[in-house]
C-alpha cells in the first residue's frame, strides 16, 4: 500500500460494467511529509473517503479482487483506508 | 488506472487469438489536467470511445481482465469515458 492524497473526483457515465456504482478518485501519491512524490493515478473507493483526505491506496489487482470477492475484476488501485496521521521517527531515533 | 486522450485508431488485421473483433486505439496518457505524460500507447477499447475522447485506462494484468475472453495478451484497456474531472483548488 502507498500513501496518497485525494485531489479530485472523476465523473464518468459510460464505463465498463464492473465500474458501475464505484466512486473514482484522482490520487496524488505523497511521502510521509505529505509532499507529492509520484505521478497521479485513479483509484476506486471502498471506505467513503473524501476529497482532500490522505488515504491508504492498494495498488495491486489481486488484493482488490479479494475485497470485492470477484474473480475477474479489471481494477488495479483502490482506496482502502483514511489516514489519521503518520507517526515518524520511532525506529530511526533508537 | 490512469487518464488519457484518444488520439487515433490502429488497424490490426493479423492478431493473436482472442483479440479478434477488438478495437485498438492510440491513447496519449495524461495527468489530471489533461497534459500529456509519457509516450502514447495502444489500448483496447471496451466502451466505444472515439477520437478525442477523454478516457481512463486500466493497465497490466487487469487490462486483460476487462475483456472477454480474459486470458489475452493485452496491457492497456480503456474502461471508461470521462465526463469531467473535478479537482480541489490548489492551496
Amino acid at each position: 500500500m502507498t500513501l496518497g492524497k485525494v485531489i479530485g473526483t472523476v465523473v464518468s457515465t459510460i464505463k465498463h460494467p464492473e465500474y458501475n456504482g464505484l466512486k473514482l478518485f484522482v490520487i496524488q501519491p505523497v511521502d510521509t511529509n505529505g509532499k507529492p512524490n509520484d505521478e497521479t493515478f485513479l483509484a476506486v473507493d471502498v471506505v467513503q473517503a473524501g476529497v482532500g483526505d490522505t488515504v491508504l491506496v492498494l495498488r495491486e489487482g489481486n488484493g482488490i479482487r479479494q475485497i470485492f470477492k470477484k474473480k475477474n475484476l479489471p481494477i488495479r488501485s483502490c482506496v482502502v483506508g483514511v489516514v489519521d496521521h503518520v507517526e515518524k521517527g520511532c525506529w530511526a531515533s533508537r | 488506472m490512469i487518464l488519457g486522450k484518444v488520439i487515433g485508431r490502429v488497424v490490426v488485421s493479423t492478431k493473436y487469438e482472442g483479440l479478434e473483433g477488438k478495437k485498438f486505439l492510440m491513447v496519449q496518457p495524461t495527468d489530471e489536467k489533461w497534459q500529456p505524460r509519457g509516450d502514447a500507447v495502444v489500448a483496447i477499447d471496451t466502451v466505444m470511445a472515439g477520437l478525442g475522447d477523454p478516457v481512463y485506462m486500466v493497465l497490466s494484468r487487469e487490462a486483460a481482465l476487462a475483456l472477454d475472453p480474459w486470458f489475452v495478451p493485452v496491457d492497456h484497456t480503456i474502461v471508461g469515458i470521462v465526463d469531467s474531472v473535478d479537482l480541489v483548488p490548489e492551496a
